[in-house]
């Protein structure tokens, strides 16, 4: 239903479009705007100012329309709306990107379109020239790849991933140009005119692999992480290598003759391309790095300037002729840590947020345009050529994939084994560079109709039948996965032990490796690279910064769930307005009030799980961020309850336990000992030592969410028999779950649950305290868990609050959120 | 002696003599290896768990006699027996083997945790033993006391772990639970053999470092 709705937003964009083509005849404008140069001329005279005196001077007009003005912006607007729209419908029913590839369904609402163009005999629009692509497309697309690449995954395959993205790509180009040229030979198929050097050209074009598809499933079933960089990676460089191979064979397709040498000078080019983008990159990105160190008091343009460094970069390496792509995705690995490090969290969210989206368009352009093309297009069909252009596609790749493992497998701590092989050459997806390149090809090369409709069918094959076919396939064969989803802070110290373990035995060896490397590095970079390019330039331990991210996933589950519980801190009115309110006779929850705030729980829930974001994938952002500032609000909702904790250890202890339920306060509950720890401490703050130790009650914490939703439904239906909350209570939040947080109002109506998050704390705040009550202290928790058993946590609200006093980052007073 | 055998046979002789000479190198051409010879090596020094590294090389747990307590100085075969906590696996290594010998290096793990040696790791250990500190302090801002929280919230993590039986024990961890909880990604695919491994040279490098 929905889907059928957006169809018909499809279908009114397209009238749309189709509308803006009369007034496009009407004002005999260009259709095509690069061809327009040409034709601008004619129209100039109509329109231009001399030819206004001419016309009734006097009478202003009313209405008038200038379309040819805004031909080109306008048209291209429409194209990107018209594609987004199409992406939003790819969405609305979920299962269809699942099943098939977004880039398929692209193309296909490109075909329809073309199909309609066609039928109406519509040219389409010629945006798509070398300059256009390669000075405005193909930077957002590599960019967005460079700078969401995984980068210890990247490090610590380096090797393999630039072995099988270079040599894999030389050697896809050569083995398809050198097999195509011998094909070319055979009269039946009328191709020999195609020299050697255009068939390397072609080669060179269709071996540029563009596997978005095949990683977006690798990421859905989390394949193991070597496969999935080495196929991120080869998207990435084998661009790279692509477009210097094929602008050194459209310049040698070009030249009469070939001397041996040129053959030396090509592969010496290939490399001062390559090294030089490379070093373009990471001297732009230490600039863009430097220049982000001063940008605090101008929070603005921070995004600004990491687009326009990394623009740069690729512009400068342009002009120098050398490898762009290579430059910008330098720059962009080479900024972004530090980069991060420095921008406000706003700054780095909208960047994250523009690489995507500007990367994202570029490629739904070309896809969509690609799917027009086919149509629209007068192709050069000869069944020899493009049937053996597919073969041989699929047989080199198959092919370099199994050489190429053999040799590196040696080298690598984990080899491929056959199923990896066959992920990683059945991943060779080609795609919107490959159609850009072929596109843009000079008109000097005689045969680039035939060398377009080869590539698209390449294209369309690869695309449709095994970007579709890949996902079931994978699972079939059910190749080595990674547990990617767990991130524990042991885990991190675990790896991190290993790591200078490693670097330690291999000092004690005598040798060096990887770990060797990067142990050097990262002192490297913590005493020089950071002084100078971050402003804040204490180092952060990997482990602290998981630890903080997870309690940011912790603090952002509380939030979630108790929705606005925290954001309305108690006051003092509110306080005394509870102590009369919990003298009124208790009632249980109506059945409908538990089913509401069932309800929003599980809904909240559903979120918690989406949040957990394991990869940077191509096309959705991670929104790791969103963790920080919510414990930024946090962050000032703790400071506001510690204020309003120190008032509470001010009044007499009587009062501290009211809001306990009633016949359950803690002198019957917990043993003297418990007690005599709490007087001892009594005169302490107990937000300034809040114990650890009240996290053993809820084990099922922190990184473990999958157990959430179970736990509070438990404990939602104890609330009743614990006779918390009186009825106006219960209303209360079922209406207040619904409104958006803050106000006095009902602040008092939910102080109950909020009073007794500072139970445990008095339960035992010499946990972190004291160390020598250790013992103690674990028979105790023995003992609390018993009953705990017994007596679920009295309220549901409870436990978050609790969670939110013993985090001990918001204890430590020189961490600022912020940053 | 089964495990240098294990040892031998799976390192070429060439890199046993590397390892030789390194070791001879190490101690200055005397039998024994002291901790005051490692503790001079230049590239270790900044290592920030330089301390616990070589502890292991001197305990007695690593050496498979399930002794307890340490050396004053070890031998050649003491040396690689340590060291053969770290050969790379083969192609020819078995699944067993492999298991076997991922246990082995989680067990080298637990140890230097385990300071005193009695199969558990209590909280104190793992709080105080200095290497979580040791981790944290190539970060100067980080003061003791985040370290200890840390510490802390790992050891809470383990008592997380939503085994029933265990959550009762958090506060110490033993070995089973340290290899089902504390490294569970470690354990169940092949990070373990990425990670813990050293691909002993065939070339001499042991001559290359003698200026150092």
């Amino acid at each position: 239903m929905n889907y059928s709705s957006t169809k018909r937003a499809l279908a009114v964009l397209i009238t749309c479009t189709f509308l803006s083509l009369p007034y496009g005849y009407n004002g005999e404008a260009p259709h095509k705007p690069n061809a327009g140069a040409t034709i601008l001329p004619q129209t100039k005279p109509d329109n231009g100012p001399q030819a206004y005196p001419e016309d009734v001077p006097s009478n202003l007009p009313v209405f008038t329309m200038d379309y040819p003005r805004i031909q080109i912006p306008f048209e291209i607007t429409l194209w990107m709306l018209l594609a987004s729209f199409a992406k939003i419908g790819f969405h609305v029913y979920h299962k269809i990107t699942i099943w098939v590839p977004e880039s398929c369904l692209l193309i296909s609402i490109g075909l329809i379109v073309g199909a309609i163009m066609h039928s109406v005999h519509e040219e389409p629009p010629a945006v798509l020239s070398s300059n256009v692509f390669f000075l405005y497309m193909l930077p957002p697309i590599v960019l967005d790849s460079g700078y969401f690449m995984p980068t210890r995954l990247f490090f610590e395959n380096v090797g393999t991933v630039l072995w099988f993205a270079v040599v894999g790509t030389l050697w896809n180009s050569i083995g398809i140009g050198v097999s195509l040229f011998a094909i070319c030979h055979i009269e039946a198929f009328g191709v020999q005119d195609i020299n050697l050097q255009e068939n390397l050209l072609f080669a060179a074009i269709i071996s540029a692999v563009d596997p978005v598809a095949v990683l977006n499933v690798f990421e859905d079933i989390s394949v193991n992480e070597q496969l999935y960089i080495v196929v991120f990676g080869e998207c990435l460089f084998s661009d790279a290598v692509t477009v210097v191979l094929y602008s050194m064979f459209t310049f040698v397709a070009e030249m009469e003759v070939v001397e041996p040498e040129d053959v030396f000078l090509g592969v010496a080019r290939f490399f001062v391309v390559g090294l030089g983008g490379m070093g373009f990159g990471v001297l732009f990105g230490f600039v863009a790095a430097f220049t982000t160190r001063f940008t605090s008091k101008v929070r603005e343009i921070e995004p600004l300037l990491i687009f326009m460094f990394s623009y740069l970069a690729y512009l400068v390496a342009e002009l120098f002729a050398i490898s762009s792509i290579m430059a910008i995705v330098c720059c962009a690995l080479t900024m972004k840590y530090y980069v991060e490090e420095n921008v406000s969290q706003r700054s780095s969210t909208t960047i994250r947020h523009v690489v995507k989206m500007l990367g994202s368009i570029s490629e739904t352009l070309i896809f969509f345009f690609l799917g027009v093309v086919t149509i629209t297009t007068e192709h050069e069909w000869n069944w020899g050529y493009i049937l053996f252009t597919l073969l041989f596609t699929f047989l080199w790749r198959g092919l370099g994939v199994l050489v190429l493992t053999l040799i590196i497998n040696p080298f690598r701590t984990i080899p491929f084994n056959m199923k990896d092989q066959f992920g990683l050459a059945y991943g060779g997806l080609r795609g919107a560079i490959s159609f850009a390149l072929a596109f843009t090809l000079p008109d000097s090369i005689g045969r680039k109709q035939l060398f377009i409709t080869a590539t698209i069918a390449v294209i369309l094959f690869t695309v449709f039948l095994q970007g579709i076919s890949i996902r079931p396939l994978i699972e079939l064969i059910n190749v080595r996965r990674t547990n990617r989803d767990v991130e524990t802070i042991n885990v991190e110290i675990h790896s991190r032990l290993m790591e200078h373990t490693m670097a330690g035995i291999e000092d004690l060896c005598g040798q060096w490796s990887h770990f060797y490397w990067k142990d050097k590095f990262m002192k490297f970079n913590n005493r020089i690279l950071r002084r100078i390019l971050i402003r804040d330039s204490r180092a952060e331990s990997s482990i602290v910064a998981l630890y903080k991210k997870l309690e940011l996933q912790n603090a952002m589950e509380i939030l979630d769930t108790v929705s606005g519980d925290i954001s309305a801190a108690p006051s003092l009115v509110s306080l005394q307005g509870e102590k009369k309110e919990s003298t009124t006779p208790k009632k249980t929850f109506m059945a409908e009030d538990l089913k509401n705030m069932h309800d929003l729980l599980s809904k909240n829930m559903y979120k918690i799980r989406q949040r957990t974001v394991a990869f940077t994938s191509k096309h959705a952002l991670p929104n790791d961020n969103q963790p920080r500032e919510i414990l930024i609000r946090r962050h000032a909702n703790i400071r506001r309850s510690l204020r309003h904790g120190s008032f509470q250890s001010t009044i007499p202890r009587s009062q501290k336990y009211f809001s306990l339920p009633t016949g359950q306060n803690l002198g019957s509950k917990y043993s003297s000992v418990r007690r005599r720890y709490a007087d001892d401490h009594e005169t302490m703050s107990e937000v300034a030592y809040p114990t650890r130790r009240s996290r053993f009650n809820q084990p099922k914490r922190s990184s473990s969410g999958a157990m959430m939703p179970l736990h509070m439904l438990e404990t939602l239906k104890e609330v009743p028999s614990t006779d918390v909350l009186n009825e106006s209570q219960s209303e209360s939040f079922s209406k207040d779950h619904g409104k958006p947080q803050t106000g006095s109002s009902y602040s008092d109506s939910r102080f109950p649950t909020h009073r007794r998050h500072f139970n445990p704390p008095f339960d035992n705040n010499n946990g972190s305290a004291d160390d020598l009550r250790n013992e103690d202290e674990a028979e105790e928790e023995q003992r609390r868990r018993h009953r705990g058993a017994l007596r679920p946590p009295p309220s549901w609200a409870a436990e978050p609050r609790d969670d939110a006093l013993r985090n001990p980052l918001l204890r430590r007073p020189q961490w600022n959120p912020k940053k | 002696m089964l495990m240098i055998n294990v040892f031998v046979s799976s390192v070429s002789t060439e890199q046993i003599k590397n390892l030789h000479m390194r070791f001879q190198q190490l101690c200055g051409n005397e039998k024994t290896l002291r901790k005051e010879h490692l503790e001079n090596i230049p590239t270790l020094a900044d290592n920030p768990i330089k301390t616990e590294i070589i502890k292991a090389f001197f305990d007695k747990r690593n050496q498979h006699n399930n002794e307890l307590g340490s050396y004053e100085e070890i031998g050649f075969e003491e040396f690689l027996m340590v060291m053969s906590h770290f050969r790379p696996p083969s192609i020819k290594t078995s699944a067993e083997e492999k298991a076997a010998m991922r246990k082995r290096k989680v067990r080298f793990l637990f140890n230097m945790h385990d300071t005193d040696g009695d199969g558990k790791i209590t909280l104190e250990e793992y709080r105080k033993v200095g290497i979580v500190e040791g981790l944290l302090s190539e970060s100067e801002s980080i003061g003791q006391e985040v370290a200890r929280a840390i510490a802390d919230a790992a050891m809470l993590e383990v008592a997380s772990t939503n085994v029933p039986n265990m959550v009762r024990e958090v506060t110490k961890i033993t070995l089973a639970l340290f290899l089902h909880f504390a490294c569970p990604q470690i354990l169940k695919d092949l990070e373990m053999e990425s990670r813990m491994y050293v691909r002993f040279l065939d070339m001499n490098t042991a001559n290359l470092h003698c200026g150092k």
